[in-house]
């Protein structure tokens, strides 16, 4: 049982924890909120596992960019007061059934694996190597990423805009 | 330095992804939804990131940085057709969108 031992348990039920309150809140702004929780833990988890860069990307890009665009869209349209229906028992409950059955058989798989029992050694995965590899062995695929992050802009600029003719006109 | 056997990491990964995955089938709010995407998708960074460690191969990291690539993108689409969505009906359920009928 050594330090790294502990804290990724610390780490894990901290992000189960926090990913469990968001997806039961009735009141988006919290969920939100906790989700920033619950991805400031997977960086941290990220940085234990070797990845620095992946873990400071993490943090800019999801518990950043990603979180705040859902709080700008809750506060931008008064989400607040809009009151959500929750779905009847006999809804959920399958999905908890079959959550719950997958997660079994998926212990049950990990655990009968080969070689499961081996501790994984603590690495670390500079940020310039894996910046080098990245743009030596996946330079087409950052070219095809940069065009898709292009198409979604214009797109999302699309649907956002205002149309100032045509008949169906929201209030 | 040992940390932990990779099979905790993976039960990590399933236990979050399974939690998405039942926030985006049982919610009734569209950014809810959208959220438990999200969730899910990091959960399979995690797993990403376990398994370079377990083989010692970059490769894994870099099908994370693509994965973090493409939740921005998706969340970007999909926050704005919610807008879109939410001025054509007013409203976020998406049992509310009923147009066709």
């Amino acid at each position: 049982m050594t330090l790294y031992t502990c804290l990724f348990y610390v780490l894990a039920v901290a992000i189960v924890t926090t990913t469990g309150i968001a997806i039961t809140q009735r009141n988006l702004v919290h969920a939100v909120i906790y989700l920033v929780f619950s991805f400031f833990g997977s960086a941290l988890l990220f940085y234990l596992l070797g990845a620095p860069l992946l873990a400071a990307l993490e943090v800019i890009v999801y518990a950043g960019a990603i979180m705040v665009l859902f709080l700008f869209i809750i506060m931008m349209v008064k989400m607040e007061s809009i009151e959500e229906r929750m779905p009847p028992l006999g809804q959920w409950l399958p999905a908890v059934l079959c959550g719950i059955l997958y997660l079994a058989l998926g212990a049950v798989v990990v655990y009968t694996a080969p070689g499961s029992e081996f501790p994984l050694q603590t690495a670390m995965a500079t940020p310039v190597e894996l910046g080098k590899y990245l743009f030596q062995r996946h330079w087409l695929s950052i070219e095809i990423v940069s065009l898709l992050l292009l198409v979604a802009i214009i797109g999302a600029l699309h649907l956002g805009k205002r149309k100032e003719t045509g008949g169906t006109e929201e209030p | 330095m040992r940390i932990v056997p990779f099979g905790h990491v993976l039960l990590l990964a399933g236990l979050l992804f399974v939690m998405g995955a039942f926030c985006a089938v049982t919610r009734r709010n569209l950014v809810m939804i959208v959220l438990g995407v999200e969730i899910m998708l990091n959960a399979a960074g995690i797993a990403f990131v376990g398994s370079a460690l377990r083989w010692g191969q970059l490769e894994g990291q870099a099908c994370v940085f693509f994965i973090l690539a493409v939740a921005a993108t998706e969340v970007a689409v999909g926050l704005a057709m919610i807008v879109f969505a939410y001025r054509k009906t007013g409203s976020f359920d998406p049992a509310g969108y009923n147009q066709l009928k």
